[in-house]
């Protein structure tokens, strides 16, 4: 059940040689083709006029000044070349855009990631009664309305009726104004963020745990191992393909946060929770158009350099197997999907694509 | 799921002496293999504080607006009213939104089924020239971040004279990358046997893919429109750019703008909205949830 092997149900299906093999050129290759195309023609109208073609239409805008009252007659822009990047990265509110955000990512993705774990963990620990209960109990934040669960934050955010300060209330402790505060308004996006998404990540890793083989507890723990000491090296090496898995489609959807600031504090107070794609909404509502082109492919930039850098962090140490694997497959079928790695390339973007086109 | 572990909770299986080993051990922190209270306490902790926004939502939502407004705040509404609620579908067109949102979400739902298995059939079960230029396209675009799309797909549908129109809501998510992605990987399983007897005897490729390959691919139809729809229930991105008037408006959009506007200070109304906007999302969940459990096992993501 392991996320990376249960995501394949097509894996043996790669490098196969299959006896219907079509040599190439054949007319029956060409009958193929043509029928196949067939089938592909209606997704590939739609996803080239509304995916394809406004990713790279993206980059176009983004070298024009197209302003909103260029509407009408798009192609009557000027191109200014580099000139809206430039302008972006010298842009202080873009400056400010962005460090809120690397802060949201920087402290968010580990938060979210050790929570998830932690719970996890404990309800791997052999627990049957309630599991089931649980587990939805912990993944119906993730199914609710982005908007409508600001809403309710915003209620248990407040200072002085909130649920929040009161419950700090009973241990002495004077919570602040959160969402007011320059200081704690970020934080509090963050912690709900982390509530929001770590339902994903728990059954993303209970699947991840199963593959965490039984035996090596037993041994380790016969030996004297402490159940801290299994799970730093019995564990957590494991589920290291889980992990990063886990860590990239949390990083690319936190890298992309929005509705958040957008409903609980319109990027407030003095732009202390203005996030970059916030920032991007803001530009394209001026009808700065190619401004805010030029500012979404930084993000998207920001997005590719993020994910390599966590395969780096987290994906060294099997290198080897993973490498080998890719070679089968480079060898089979398109395989994207045949190693783990291209399993968390593959699928992760599309969790990045859940605000673009749905999950 | 529990096989590792009944290995270790049903004795017979065991050899004896092993099972005395284990039994030895007890003293020794073998959390793995015994349940304990402390797993029980932390999680059911933990449950509490995960679920108490939604509970404190909907209890908060039939409170008065006086009672709301409390110090310190109260968590059993003490007079349980529905004015809220009344207030709320007097002031605001919900059916209206209501209405939109299934709609939208609808349309969306059946395009991304019937395009999406479509494209996934042949990119799992078809050798043909141009199979991976087209898989890899589809698959290059799941990482783009949706603000990337959003200007140029604004001018698109605004040239097109569809802004705050149902086909400006729906057109831009008919087809998506992720649900080709998951129809494919999901055909990929189906055995090859059964599509090449179906050719052997002749089936057209449309008669193998309706007759043969999707009624072995409801279990990923389903999961694949559930997701969906949900998604686009949830999406708001996209609606809050195009549904410029209330009658086009979506829920969450409805909620968002009504809730940043000069609406702040009614939280009755406000906490009534989201009860509204979220209840049927986690009806909906609670009775098909094992199917998000299975969308993540196909493709790893919710």
């Amino acid at each position: 059940m392991s996320a990376d092997t249960d995501v394949l149900p097509g894996a043996p299906a790669s490098g196969r040689t299959d006896p219907q093999a079509v040599r190439k050129h054949s007319p029956l290759y060409r009958r193929r083709t043509i029928a196949a195309w067939g089938f592909a023609l209606p997704f590939m109208v739609l996803f080239l006029a509304f995916t394809a073609g406004p990713v790279l239409l993206s980059l176009v805008m983004a070298l024009t000044d197209l302003k909103s009252r260029d509407l009408r007659d798009p192609l009557a822009v000027n191109p200014v070349g580099l000139q809206n990047f430039a302008d972006v990265l010298a842009d202080p509110t873009f400056r400010k855009a962005a460090a809120n955000t690397a802060y949201f990512v920087l402290v968010g993705v580990p938060l979210t990631l050790a929570v998830s774990l932690a719970i996890a963990v404990l309800l791997n620990t052999g627990i049957t009664k309630l599991k089931t209960l649980f587990r939805i109990g912990y993944y119906m934040p993730v199914v609710t309305s982005i908007v409508a669960v600001a809403v309710v934050w915003r209620f248990l955010l407040r200072p002085d009726t909130g649920l929040i300060n009161e419950v700090l209330g009973w241990f002495g402790i004077d919570g602040p104004n959160w969402l007011a505060s320059t200081t704690w308004a970020m934080p509090s996006l963050i912690v709900m963020a982390t509530w929001r998404s770590m339902g994903t990540l728990i059954i993303i890793f209970l699947a991840g745990l199963q593959s965490v083989p039984t035996s090596l507890h037993e041994a380790a723990a016969l030996d004297g191992a402490t159940a801290w000491e299994r799970f730093r090296h019995i564990t957590l090496p494991t589920i290291r393909p889980t992990m990063l898995f886990g860590a990239v489609i949390t990083g690319i959807g936190y890298l992309q946060f929005f509705e958040e600031p957008f409903v609980m504090t319109q990027g407030g107070p003095l732009n202390s929770t203005l996030s970059v794609s916030f920032y991007i909404y803001n530009q394209f509502g001026f009808g700065n158009y190619g401004y805010a082109a030029a500012m979404s492919y930084v993000l998207f930039i920001a997005i590719v350099i993020l994910t390599i850098i966590q395969f780096r962090a987290l994906g060294e140490r099997d290198e080897v197997p993973r490498r080998k694997r890719f070679r089968r497959s480079a060898t089979g079928a398109p395989s994207a999907t045949d190693a783990p790695t291209g399993t968390a390339t593959a699928t992760a973007s599309a969790t990045a694509a859940r605000k673009q086109v749905g999950p | 799921m529990s096989d590792n572990r009944d290995r270790i909770s049903v004795p017979s299986t065991r050899p004896p002496t092993e099972r005395q080993a284990l039994r030895r051990t007890k003293e020794q922190p073998l959390g793995y293999a015994r349940p304990n209270l402390w797993v029980y306490l932390i999680l059911g902790i933990g449950l509490i504080v995960v679920m108490s926004p939604f509970i404190w939502m909907l209890l908060s939502s039939v409170k008065s607006e006086g009672e709301i407004r409390r110090v310190p705040p109260t968590w059993v509404p003490q007079n349980p009213t529905l004015d809220n609620y009344r207030e709320l579908f007097d002031r605001l067109d919900f059916p209206q939104f209501f209405t939109n949102s299934f709609v939208v979400a609808t349309a969306v739902t059946l395009g991304n089924l019937v395009f999406c298995s479509m494209l996934g059939y042949v990119l799992a079960k078809s050798e043909f020239a141009g199979r991976n230029l087209l898989f890899r396209l589809v698959l290059g675009t799941l990482m783009v971040p949706g603000m990337v799309t959003l200007v140029p797909l604004f001018v698109l549908v605004a040239n097109m004279g569809l802004v705050n129109t149902y086909g400006g809501l729906i057109l831009p998510f008919l087809a998506g990358p992720f649900g080709v992605f998951l129809m494919r990987q999901f055909i990929l399983g189906i055995p090859d046997e059964l599509i090449d007897a179906a050719r052997v005897d002749g089936a057209s490729e449309l008669r193998i893919f309706l007759q043969v390959v999707m009624p072995l691919a409801k279990p990923a139809l389903a999961t694949l429109a559930i997701l969906t729809f949900l998604a686009s229930w949830n999406n708001f991105l996209w609606p809050l750019v195009v549904a410029t008037t209330e009658d086009k408006y979506t829920l969450p959009v409805a909620l968002a703008l009504y809730s940043v506007g000069q609406n702040q200070t009614q939280y009755g109304l406000l906490l009534a909205g989201a009860v509204v906007v979220v209840v049927p999302i986690l009806i909906v969940f609670l009775l098909l949830q094992r199917y998000f459990v299975q969308g993540i096992a196909m493709t790893g993501i919710k």
